[in-house]
């Protein structure tokens, strides 16, 4: 039973994971860019949900959409200001700039909001699903928190798949030339890209938060390197990729967390990192990019 | 004569004349640094900085090597860095009974922190330098973590017997007399400080004359064909892996050696201050330099590391400031205007000293 409820846990932090690692798989299929701000997104949807919460007492839902709409907004200004100029530019400088972002937000949040921790609001309550008699215990927010992952990444599939935005992003990642040939707004794209990547980012914030509620400037650094970690796992660029690699990436912490040692959790996970991507150079579920001569 | 002039020609042709200027800036800087500091001129705050300096320039340029010259993008010379510097503390520590001599200490320490870090880069080299671009990036990434959280782990003592290892807990026994000299978490705690801003700057020359020898040699035209092409270097007969293998793990060797000096700079120092953030730091310093540039590396690392100092008086905003910078360089060097005004005004500079040349002929 320990070892179910283990399981359970590992998948709702794995389902944050998740969620932030479409929004870097996203762009990087897109742009083809490492946006490493992204975890410091997400951490600007935290602390919007927090003050929509605490300092104006708006309903949850409220404040869920609120976050999402300002990093939304968010991520299509700095795509704007920082990266649509460096479109022409090597992937390293883009690589700097992003780091500069990430930067730029945290050190933001700081002067904002202070540097002093705060405690995230409880938004689900602590009442649990009780299974086998008592015997497993699955929070609402678990099962919640699982929900919003899968109907995140359902609703993204279909959007991929069945529309014709969903399919001008397609044209756009595997040729960009070519799309632009085929009358679609490259540039458009992009932003929707950042756009769409942005808000599920407010999306995993709150989870997170909810989940573990300590918030602080520096709060998305950390589940950033982590959902990187994640994309990367299921292979970049690949939309069930990110899916899977998140959520093995959040079992695997809690499992070691659990079995082996608290403190050497984080090295287990990059140690199976580096296992997979020497077994499966391209991630999981990534494609076998032929080279050209 | 003839043959003087012409040594004095090649010493200043194109080849040499950006070796020459690196080699210049930090003898250069070194004696006025000292001359400063024997006037009592250079404040308590800038002498402090002056060993941590010469650690990222050693480590920038070591990096440079492996992303500007090789083309890999590491996300993991931290990691090699904290290799170097515990290494180095340990090493420190174990010898300072049998030699009184700091600068000796020192050296060695150096030494052996460069071969640990080396040879683990050769452990991360083999399997990693098949895989290319970003996962090459992620798997650094991850090893630099890995290696923080492992000695984050790890509790050495010094006593009799000689080193004494435990893991995860603290089980350590030592005899009378004996140290501890990494406590896990906590670090390394009680380091005698004995590294020297002018061991730092021979460390920088070494580098620059290791690095510079290495890219004019056989090696290194190899390593950058590998980089511009890695088909047509393999088409060649230039064996790819062990090409790039050998960037790599000087890299990471003058990480190791800058780590060793970095962490013999404190008397505390914690595991965790070799994170990703460094790494993406020093990162920071070889691309605003100019990849494959060491005289720029060098100038940006020593900008970029006064910068947030000079904005002190800013206090809060310093930081927002320097990211600032940082994306506006980045912008604005990729500009189309501003780089032709650049390629302008450059051609203007050569055009007048080619002139100068044929004057003096």
């Amino acid at each position: 039973m320990a070892f179910l409820s283990y399981l359970i846990n590992g998948l709702s932090l794995g389902s944050v994971y998740a969620i932030i690692a479409l929004g870097y798989t996203m762009v990087y299929g897109i742009a083809k860019m490492l946006n490493f701000a992204h975890g410091d997104i997400m951490m600007v949807g935290a602390f919007v949900a927090f003050f929509a919460l605490n300092s104006f007492g708006l309903p949850v839902i409220v404040s869920v959409v609120l976050s999402m709409l300002a990093t939304t907004v968010l991520g299509v200004v700095i795509e704007r200001l920082a990266y649509k100029p460096l479109r022409q530019a090597t992937s390293l400088s883009v690589l700097i700039t992003a780091i500069g972002v990430s930067y730029f937000l945290q050190n933001g949040a700081q002067l904002l909001w202070s540097s002093s921790t705060k405690v995230f609001p409880s938004i689900i309550g602590n009442g649990a699903l009780k299974l086998f008699g008592g015997q497993l215990q699955i929070s609402y927010l678990t099962l919640v928190t699982i929900f919003v992952c899968v109907a995140v990444m359902v609703c993204l599939t279909l959007f991929i798949n069945k529309t014709k935005t969903g399919m001008a992003m397609r044209a756009c990642s595997e040729d960009k030339g070519a799309a632009t040939l085929m009358g679609i707004n490259v540039n458009s794209i992009i932003s929707i890209t950042f756009a769409i990547g942005s808000g599920i980012a407010a999306l995993a914030a709150v989870l997170l938060c909810a989940t573990y509620p300590t918030l602080s400037p520096t709060l998305g650094s950390m589940p950033g390197i982590k959902a990187f970690t994640a994309a990367v796992f299921g292979g970049i660029g690949s939309i069930p990729g990110a899916f899977l690699g998140g959520l093995l990436l959040g079992v695997i912490e809690i499992l070691s967390k659990a079995y082996v040692s608290t403190q050497l959790s984080d090295a287990i996970v990059f140690t199976v990192l580096i296992i997979v991507l020497l077994i499966k150079p391209t991630g999981l579920l990534g494609k076998k990019l032929s080279e050209k001569v | 004569m003839k043959t003087n002039k012409n040594i004095f020609a090649k010493l200043f042709s194109r080849e040499y004349r950006s070796r020459l200027i690196s080699f210049l800036i930090i003898i250069v800087g070194y004696v006025a640094i000292e001359l400063l500091m024997a006037t009592g001129n250079l404040s308590s705050m800038f002498q402090s900085l002056l060993v941590p300096v010469t650690c990222y320039i050693v480590a920038a340029l070591g990096l440079n090597l492996n992303v500007g010259v090789s083309g890999e993008l590491n996300l993991g010379q931290a990691g090699f860095m904290c290799i170097g510097a515990f290494s180095g503390v340990c090493v420190s520590g174990a010898l300072a009974g049998i030699i009184p001599n700091g600068i000796i200490r020192l050296l060695i320490a150096i030494v052996i922190g460069a071969l640990l870090a080396s040879l683990f880069g050769i452990l991360i080299g083999v399997p990693v330098l098949k895989l290319q671009g970003d996962y090459l990036a992620i798997v650094t990434l991850a090893f630099g973590e890995i290696i923080k959280s492992l000695i984050n782990n790890v509790y050495v003592g010094f006593d009799s017997n000689g080193f004494q290892f435990s893991f995860v807990e603290n089980k350590l026994k030592l005899t009378p007399g004996g140290k501890a000299l990494i406590s896990g978490p906590m670090g390394a705690t009680g380091t005698q400080r004995i590294a020297t801003f002018t061991v730092g700057v021979i460390l920088i020359l070494a580098a620059l004359a290791i690095i510079y020898n290495l890219i004019y040699s056989r090696s290194g035209r190899a390593i950058q064909a590998c980089r511009d092409n890695r088909i047509a270097a393999e088409s060649v007969g230039i064996h790819v892996a062990n090409t790039k293998m050998l960037a790599f793990v000087v890299s990471a060797a003058l990480a190791g050696a800058a780590g060793a000096l970095y962490g013999l700079n404190y008397t505390t120092l914690i595991p965790s201050k070799f994170g990703f953030n460094l790494s993406i730091l020093i990162l920071v310093y070889v691309v605003l330099g100019g990849l494959g540039n060491m005289t720029g590396t060098i100038i940006s690392t020593i900008v970029l590391v006064l910068l947030p100092e000079l904005l002190r008086g800013l206090q809060d905003y310093r930081m927002i400031i320097y990211s600032v910078i940082l994306i506006l360089t980045m912008i604005l060097s990729n500009n189309e205007k501003v780089k032709t005004f650049a390629a302008g005004l450059r051609k203007k500079l050569t055009g007048n000293r080619t002139k100068e040349a044929a004057a003096d002929e």
